[in-house]
């Protein structure tokens, strides 16, 4: 049987919206990641110990068990005991969750990273100790922080097709009903996988203009 | 005699530490509208004695006043904090290493005081800001960010953004320290400026001939006290003590 990409074009349908699902999740679970990462980073740094060190449990938690796995048992594993979370949200927040536990790392060293200067620069102006964090500290952190969290974010974009098992229809599982329909896994599967390069290098593209700005201020 | 309320009155302070004191029981005081200029050589205590002033350090025992209030009052937890936040606004402080904020500009750094602190709108706050800038000699910078600045004008932009906050107090810690030699000059022309229009000041420096020039009393500082005090013309032309003496010899000669 020889390669015929002929069938594509009329499922285009179908894999534009599996992309377009694909991205909404990215910038969903992503947001997700920065931002709960952000809190985490900030409890486990300044929070009180009864509160970081068990949030440091269920970060390597998270970085140390398979994606896959903790879809599954946030999915299937809870809805045994009751638990019934639709599908897209535990896609969502699994994903999100498992990219915090390493963006939280990332910040975390960030934040350890700012000149202790900048917050005695602050303080002695008479900014809180929170003022201090949210005006100075955080922004400066952000900054340090952003290629590796920008990396991290394009490694979820590419994680998101693990929500395919949950049965979302993102990309990789649309992909797969085109070829359950037309037995062209090739075809499908290549396609797939050229416009999760096309919105990478989109991402990659914003990334780097975005770090020469925070490079040019630093 | 004297009945004034000084400005800034720290009396037998101490700071350990671990077993390493510091700071062995100071008194200083610095009237409204002098210059105090304090010497001494590295490990001195000199610059602990004044990050001590607005508590960036704190001390183990002795109080601190400015203006009539006390510093380290002793309280707890958030009733400190607010205090202290408080109290801060009312001493400027400028830095060795500038410290600027890098990632807002010239203008920025000098408005988020006022503006969040103060409690003024956008337009006064930059109103002040942009007087302030005219006054350092930085007009032109205003939308620069710090890192396109050299040494001399991040410290000239530093004073400015103290200054905003209208203090009653500057307090210098070795503010031309890590200045390029020909810098040096553009920052103490702005802090002479300030001395001119009677500003209260604490200034930490190891260069003697501003000391004289500026100042109406310099103390010389040791191993944690203070081991003389006066008219700069007494403490750097006409000391009394060996210590200072040894002291000015090395410093005096290059």
């Amino acid at each position: 049987m020889s390669l015929d990409f002929s069938v594509v074009p009329d499922y285009f349908g179908i894999l534009w919206t599996g992309i377009l699902w694909t991205v909404l999740i990215t910038v969903l679970a992503g947001g997700i990641s920065i931002l709960v990462g952000i809190a985490i980073a900030v409890a486990t740094l300044y929070g009180p110990r009864l509160l970081a060190f068990p949030l440091r449990g269920v970060v390597f938690l998270f970085m140390g068990t398979p994606l896959l796995l903790q879809l599954y048992l946030f999915y299937y594993g809870l809805s045994q005991i009751g638990i019934m979370l639709p599908a897209f949200w535990t896609g969502v927040v699994g994903l999100g969750l498992h990219y915090a536990a390493y963006n939280a790392d990332i910040f975390r060293a960030s934040l350890q990273a700012v000149d202790p200067g900048q917050a005695e620069a602050s303080r002695s102006l008479g900014f809180s100790r929170s003022a201090t964090l949210r005006f100075f500290v955080l922004p400066q952190a952000m900054l340090t922080a952003l290629p590796q969290v920008g990396n991290n974010s394009i490694i979820l974009l590419k994680d998101t097709a693990v929500l395919s098992v949950l049965g979302i229809a993102e990309l990789v599982l649309n992909a797969q009903r085109a070829i359950s329909e037309t037995y062209r896994p090739f075809e499908f599967y290549f396609t797939a996988a050229i416009l999760y390069y096309i919105v990478n290098l989109a991402m990659e593209f914003l990334l780097r203009k975005a770090a020469r700005k925070a490079e040019a201020i630093r | 005699m004297n009945t004034q309320t000084p400005m800034i009155d720290v009396r037998q302070i101490r700071k350990a530490y671990g077993v390493h004191e510091v700071l062995k029981g100071i008194d200083l005081s610095v009237n409204k509208g002098k210059i105090v200029s304090i010497i001494g050589p590295s490990g001195s205590g000199k610059s602990t004695l004044l990050r001590s002033i607005n508590m960036l350090e704190d001390v183990s025992s002795g109080e601190i006043w400015l203006d009539g209030k006390q510093v380290n009052r002793p309280l707890k937890g958030r009733q400190f904090e607010n205090h202290i936040n408080h109290i801060r606004q009312e001493m400027g402080m400028v830095f060795q290493q500038f410290n600027l904020f890098p990632h807002l500009t010239v203008l920025q750094n000098i408005m988020i005081g006022p503006i969040r602190l103060r409690k003024l709108n956008r337009a006064e706050a930059l109103d002040r800001a942009q007087t302030l800038l005219s006054k350092v000699g930085l007009s032109d910078k205003g939308n620069a960010y710090p890192a396109r600045l050299s040494g001399g004008q991040k410290q000239r932009v530093a004073i400015a953004r103290a200054l905003a906050m209208q203090p009653k107090v500057m307090l210098f810690d070795e503010a031309t320290s890590a200045l390029d030699p020909e810098l040096v000059e553009e920052v103490n022309q702005v802090m002479k400026q300030l001395a001119a229009e009677h500003m209260t000041m604490l200034i930490v420096t190891h260069e003697m001939r501003f000391a004289a020039e500026v100042s109406d009393q310099v103390i010389f500082m040791d191993g944690g006290v203070v081991i003389e005090q006066g008219a700069p013309k007494d403490v750097l032309s006409n000391p009394v003590e060996e210590r200072t003496r040894a002291f000015l010899r090395k410093h005096l000669s290059h």
